[in-house]
């Protein structure tokens, strides 16, 4: 076997020990998908009403179907909290030290872990959209849109859960690496989830219209809802998610390789 | 050799941690690095097993350099340090499936080995329950075996047995024997003398980041003063009597106790004893005091002026 075959082999194996913590660390994993679900409640049956009625008017129908897709993508930033205690909780373990003393790929160590924190937020993105239909989230587009939304939605988790280890890798506690992650929480309160930003001053549009939340919720919610999505929102997700996997995978591979001492 | 270096340094920051070390372990044997907390044994491990790299210097580990060909180190030795390096979210049978998958063992071999390792090492029964339950003897067993699902040829032990009970480091020493037996090398660090030299064929004594003397257990026993015995006696009477027969000893009179230097062997103390029996002196209580790492190291720093001279002016050149 070549070294790439012992990579994705060693990857493949870390990945299911990350899958088992997952289920045998329960409490942790459903804490991510508790947040964004709570938020859904609040959003929909709390505020609903003005920002509704403030937002669309009676004709565009439910708040649920603007806040919905919003909150889809908030349990991505919810998931890197998950996914920044969950690293920097197993980095500070023996079993670590023990791994970087054997014959097995470095690079597969924090593979492992980006596999399994982005199927654990798959999961919870895929919970949340059932409970929003539960709740009464409607949308209004064909299937092929629903696939091409959660692509969407799974390549920005996949930027976000590469930062969310290198949160967990630099955090040195649950308590660091928790507070780093919530620099993407506050990113997602600050975009187009809950209101559109048209109704925001015009500085303060500039930033939400550019911040990686923004024109990723616009495209989910174009693809789910039909609303119109603008090309440089499409650029700008797909560039947010790759520049943020990039950032994240290298200084990710840095960080770990260099932490020995 | 499985293991050479030459000066081998590390500081972290202003702190020298280690000061130039030349170490040599032959094939097959159990060298010991022995020396108190701070003196640089673990980072000694974490050196010679890749964890971390050093300042200068060189090394040679299972015939590999240990800066150029870190991946061919690794795959000759096996680290089984002072805290636990297992993953408490898995079973202890898990944990050891998951050193199989990592060493690119066959599903049917990684099986085979871990039922045998288990079996071995008594943890058969506590196989399918988590670390949590285990105690502290059967989480260093389980941390070895997984260290020798990988089959190494070199083994680094950073202090086996601190923490544990008298019985579970006894089955600790039998577990080391029985692989250097297999063939194995043995890298061994701890703070105990005896430990030392009930295991190693050599031990290197560290201090302060320096190989203060190096030898087999019997040289530099031979380095270290005696043992003594206390004899407790129960009336002046006794203590003078006893202080006649025994000749030169260390005599207190307010504990009615004298202190007669002694290597601790039966026949040296029965000889003793029955000196004392010949003339009918009635000794209360014995008790024998062994040389402890306290002794020790009072022997081979505290005297640096006389028996370190030669070791340290070499390295001071270097």
């Amino acid at each position: 076997m070549n070294p790439l075959t012992f990579a994705l082999r060693d990857s493949a194996t870390l990945f299911k020990r990350d899958v088992r913590h997952s289920l045998r660390y329960l409490p942790m994993t459903l804490s991510g998908i508790m947040t964004p679900v709570i938020m859904l409640v609040l959003f929909v049956y709390f505020f609903g009403g003005a920002l509704g009625s403030s937002l669309m008017g009676a004709e565009h129908g439910a708040y649920i179907n603007f806040v919905a897709p919003g909150i889809l993508i908030m349990t991505i930033a919810s998931g890197c909290a998950t996914t920044a205690i969950n690293v920097v909780t197993d980095m500070s373990e023996g079993i670590i030290a023990r791994f970087r003393t054997m014959p097995i790929s470095r690079a597969s160590v924090l593979t492992g872990q980006v596999l399994g924190s982005l199927l654990q937020t798959l999961i919870s993105v895929g919970v949340v959209t059932l409970v929003a239909l539960l709740l009464g989230f409607r949308p209004t587009t064909n299937p092929i849109a629903w696939l091409e939304a959660y692509g969407v939605i799974a390549l920005f988790t996949f930027g976000v859960t590469w930062m969310g280890v290198l949160y967990g890798l630099i955090g040195k506690t649950p308590a660091g690496a928790n507070s780093l992650a919530l620099t993407f929480l506050l990113l997602s309160f600050t975009s187009s989830a809950f209101v559109s930003t048209a109704t925001m001053p015009s500085w303060l549009r500039w930033y939400a219209d550019y911040q990686p939340f923004t024109p990723v919720i616009d495209t989910v919610r174009g693809l789910l809802m039909g609303t119109p999505i603008t090309t440089t929102n499409v650029i700008l997700a797909i560039a947010w998610s790759v520049g943020l996997a990039l950032l994240g995978f290298i200084l990710a591979q840095m960080v770990y390789n260099r932490s020995a001492a | 050799m499985m293991i050479e270096t030459q000066g081998l340094r590390k500081s972290f920051g202003s702190h020298v941690v280690l000061d130039g070390i030349d170490l040599c372990v032959a094939d097959g044997t159990i060298y010991s690095l022995l020396g108190p907390n701070g003196a640089g044994k673990t980072t000694m491990v974490n050196i010679l097993s890749t964890l971390i790299r050093p300042d200068g210097g060189a090394a040679k580990v299972a015939g590999h350099d240990l800066i150029k060909e870190p991946g061919e180190v690794r795959a000759a030795i096996g680290v089984t340090g002072q805290f636990s390096a297992i993953d408490n979210l898995l079973t202890g049978e898990e944990n050891l499936l998951l050193m199989a998958d990592l060493f690119h063992l066959r599903r049917s071999t990684g099986r085979k080995r871990a039922a045998e390792l288990l079996e071995r090492f008594e943890l058969t029964d506590a196989a399918k329950k988590r670390p949590s339950a285990y105690s502290g003897g059967m989480k260093r067993r389980l941390d070895l075996a997984m260290t020798l699902m990988g089959d190494p040829r070199l083994i680094f032990l950073d202090e086996p047995t601190t923490g544990l009970d008298p019985r579970s480091r006894q089955t600790m020493w039998e577990i080391i024997r029985s692989l250097v037996a297999s063939g194995v090398t043995i890298l061994l660090t701890t703070q105990y003398l005896d430990e030392a030299d009930q295991l190693a064929n050599r031990i290197g004594v560290l201090d302060q980041g320096k190989l203060v003397a190096e030898g087999t257990p019997e040289e530099l026993k031979r380095r270290i003063p005696g043992g003594h015995i206390l004899l407790q006696f129960a009336d002046e009477r006794g203590l003078d009597a006893a202080a006649h027969v025994l000749g030169t000893t260390l005599r207190d009179d307010a504990a009615l106790t004298l202190q007669v230097s002694n290597d601790g062997s039966v026949k040296s103390l029965r000889t003793m004893l029955d000196r004392l029996d010949d003339v009918a002196i009635p000794v209360e209580s014995v008790s024998l005091h062994t040389p402890n790492l306290d002794d020790v190291f009072f022997a081979l720093t505290g005297h640096a002026n006389q028996t370190s001279v030669p070791t340290t002016q070499k390295e001071a050149v270097r």
